[in-house]
């Protein structure tokens, strides 16, 4: 089977089943609370796998993602209360007028997430080791400051009357296609180049690899998809603060990829679903509730440092364990071995004289 | 550096050396793969082990009809615990009382408790959870502005009455119809203030620190400087912090440098008390003026004799000689280890009343009739003073404002609502009704 094929088919199997369990849910076959849990799991999931991107591929260190999140999250709900209404209006109220609505709304949440991790990617990146944290956590804080100043989105006070557009389908849509960009780039020739920063900077840099461009690039795309996490949660409550988004915000996103295993996709859905029940569930322990809570996570960290799924997740090990197989059965390396490198900068040539210099 | 950095280092490095030679693969430790495989599968079944325990309760819950459930909410592992701590006790004190009574017409009230821990985001969530799950019929919750307005969309979509008890911001209670409060709005409270410093204190400068993160600080900020400056008075200098600083003496200098005759300080009670010691220790003798944040009991333990001479506007006195005011904080007493009852344990206390009042005048649960007896509230007495509820579903009633020297408050004087409001006003002491609730003193 073709490969455009067989992708298109996976898309419109995971399309359809996320329509149908819409449709499960909003015939409230489920208790509405844990369909709440399970919206905001997906929330989460998209979060944690766009900065994973950054911190888990890249191996930079970013702490300032609740404040690209807080930048889609308001640009959007702006968006939408001042123009998002009478877009939908205009195209009937319906549906298929929020649908549309609520697509522009995120790309410009996105939109403007990715211009911020732009603006404060291009001079940061630039620099090596911990500048970015420092940089990304002050990003954060100044966010934070100036929605508490901007009246128009409604200051300290809070945001309020956003249109509440919550269903279970489009916030999925957005972490399947989160979780299919990342995926998609980490295995591609800009994947190896970042995997190669992250494993040792000075040495991409000296095969070829313009480590600026690829990190900016990477953050970029990071805060986009971040922005777009934002936008699913400013519909979701209909009201924003800009409490929700100060720096432990970023932590709790941090600490969701750590748990699941920094540089595993996988890990990401894992630890933002767990770090999302968990709360849930233990609310029946009152007073303990976050003793427990933490000490879960004291004790995850402790019997495993490199997360949930460390950086061998158990599909990527299977994935790899198949081609080897098939490789190995095709009879010998038929694939000419590319190093990171390589795929970034220059085409590979056969040394001069026949042999191998490697 | 992150603990297993190392580790996971090594291991990618084994990666990509594996694409350089892709016949000599290095097989991925079985056992470290299904190990983490059998946690992961262990934390999703634990997780769900408890969130599905309760499940079958609440399955029940709708046909058991003996127990009516009301959701109470609150910051009570933040910043403000305690403010929603009394506010707790105020709520749990009514309905026990009136389970003593015999309950509302014959059933008994549950209150389901949670703790919001300050995030506005949290409240959304466990409004979420108090409505869907535990099927609440109202919520009587939401003590700081900004979680109010977190959680009222929800309460409004659900139309479950949620009745805040000390959110002043005016902003609150225009979410919807569902929506009410027990409490004065942020804009009377700044005006008690503007007009206390400018007709009985006979100031003419004022400065004015506020916590530029809060909307409670702002809301108060702005109606005071409003109305001080209609009343001919001067703000000489605006500073402000944030709710958490340490070190205000850089504003306060600044302050000083502007000689004002009174500095308003419309905070919460742990940053005020760090702010009047440091103003007195840089010499500021002014009198301290603030709002309902002030009041709680740590206020003197955190700030001590640096509040002497300090006003602050609030809700109602403890040392009021009324009779209702007198008994309740007698019982209030008895029932928590002899603390004295603030304005939060006694608007709480007001607000879980309104709603047992609502619900016998309307006879049932239903949210619909509810909600209309909770608007038709009118010249319910309250320990905090008689309350009507307005056509925004706002609380009209008065404001005091207290004293503050060694260690007490005293009170000075009561202010009423303005008579401009379109309700007449419930200045005269007649009952206009008289009331069939048990608990009547």
């Amino acid at each position: 089977m073709p490969r455009y094929l067989r992708n298109l088919i996976i898309a419109l199997v995971v399309i359809a089943v996320l329509i149908g369990l819409d449709f499960v849910f909003q015939g409230r076959m489920l208790n509405p609370y844990f369909v709440r849990i399970l919206m905001l799991s997906g929330i989460a999931i998209t979060l944690a796998v766009s900065l994973n991107l950054i911190n888990g591929f890249t191996g930079q260190f970013s702490i300032g993602h609740a404040g690209f999140m807080a930048v889609g999250a308001y640009s959007s709900a702006y968006f939408s209360v001042n123009y998002g209404v009478n877009l939908a209006n205009s195209l009937g109220g319906g549906k298929v007028g929020w649908v549309v609505a609520l697509l522009v709304s995120t790309l410009i949440g996105a939109f403007f997430a990715g211009l911020a991790g732009l603006a404060v990617g291009i001079p940061s990146l630039r620099l090596r080791g911990d500048y970015l944290a420092i940089v990304t956590l002050g990003f954060g804080q100044i966010i934070v400051v100036f929605l508490n100043n901007i009246e128009a989105v409604g200051g300290a006070r809070g945001y309020s009357g956003i249109p509440i557009v919550k269903s279970f389908f489009w916030i999925f849509l957005v972490a399947v296609l989160t979780i299919v960009i990342v995926y998609n780039i980490v295995n591609s020739a800009f994947g190896r180049a970042l995997i190669s920063i992250r494993e040792d900077e000075l040495a991409a840099e000296a095969m070829g690899v313009n480590t600026t461009r690829y990190k900016v690039m990477a953050f970029v795309i990071s805060s986009a998809l971040a922005g777009a996490g934002g936008v699913l949660l400013a519909h979701f409550d209909g009201y924003l603060n800009p409490k929700s988004f100060e720096f432990i915000k970023s932590f709790e996103i941090l600490i969701m990829i750590i748990l699941g295993g920094l540089g595993s996709i996988v890990g990401s859905v894992l630890g933002a679903i767990v770090l999302t029940v968990l709360p849930e569930a233990l609310r029946g322990f009152a007073e303990y509730r976050m003793v427990i809570y933490s000490l879960l996570l004291i004790i995850l960290m402790i019997t495993r440092p490199q997360g949930l799924l460390g950086s061998t997740g158990p599909l990527k090990a299977w994935r790899k364990r198949r081609k080897l197989t098939a490789e190995n059965a095709g009879g010998g390396p038929a694939a000419a071995p590319t190093s990171p490198s390589t795929v970034a900068t220059q085409p590979e040539r056969p040394a001069p004289g026949g042999e191998n210099l490697r | 550096m992150i603990p297993g950095l190392k580790k996971r280092i090594s291991v990618s490095r084994a990666l990509v050396h594996d694409r350089l030679k892709p016949n000599t693969p290095t097989p991925p430790s079985k056992t470290l793969q299904l190990r983490s495989v059998f946690l992961c599968v262990v934390l999703v079944i634990l997780a769900l082990a408890f969130s599905c325990s309760r499940q079958p309760e609440n399955g029940e819950q709708p046909v058991n009809r003996s127990t009516i459930k009301i959701g109470y909410f609150g910051d009570l592992s933040g910043p403000n615990y305690n403010f929603s701590q009394s506010a707790m006790n105020g709520v749990l004190m009514a309905a026990a009382k009136m389970n003593q009574y015999g309950g509302i017409k014959g059933r008994q009230i549950d209150v389901v408790i949670e703790d919001d821990r300050g995030s506005p985001e949290e409240s959304a969530r466990l409004t979420a959870k108090l409505i869907d799950r535990d099927k609440v019929i109202a919520i009587v919750a939401g003590g700081v502005s900004g979680n109010s307005l977190a959680a009222a969309p929800k309460a409004q979509s659900s139309h479950v009455p949620l009745i805040s008890p000390s959110s002043t911001d005016p902003a609150v209670t225009k979410t919807g119809d569902y929506i009410f409060r027990t409490c004065f709005v942020d804009s009377f409270q700044g005006e008690v203030m503007a007009s206390f410093a400018a007709a009985t204190l006979q100031a003419k400068k004022a400065a004015i620190l506020f916590d530029f993160n809060s909307p409670y600080g702002r809301g108060l900020t702005d109606f005071f400087e409003a109305s001080f400056r209609k009343l001919g008075g001067e703000i000489v200098n605006k500073q402000s912090y944030k709710q958490g600083d340490t070190d205000f003496k850089g504003q306060l200098s600044s302050i000083e440098a502007a000689e004002p005759d009174v500095i308003y300080i419309p905070g919460y009670y742990g940053d005020v008390a760090l702010i009047a010691k440091q103003a007195r220790a840089l010499g500021l003798e002014q009198p301290l003026l603030g709002g309902d944040g002030w009041d709680a009991p740590e206020l003197w333990q955190l700030g001590g004799d640096a509040l002497n001479g300090s006003y602050m506007s609030t809700h109602y006195s403890p040392d009021s000689p009324s009779p209702e005011i007198q008994s309740f904080v007698e019982e209030y007493k008895q029932r928590y280890q002899n603390l004295s009852p603030d304005a939060h344990a006694a608007l709480a206390y007001d607000a879980t009343r309104l709603l047992f009042d609502a619900l016998e005048r309307a006879g049932t649960t239903d949210s619909g009739p509810l909600r209309d007896a909770l608007a038709q509230t009118k010249d319910f007495k309250g320990v905090t003073g008689l309350i009507s509820i307005d056509a925004d579903r706002n609380a009209v009633k008065p404001a005091i404002v207290l004293k503050l020297q060694d260690a007490d408050f005293i009170y000075q004087e009561t202010i009423q609502p303005k008579t401009s409001e379109p309700q007449p006003t419930p200045q005269s002491p007649s009952p206009a009704r008289s009331r069939r609730s048990g608990f009547s003193n």
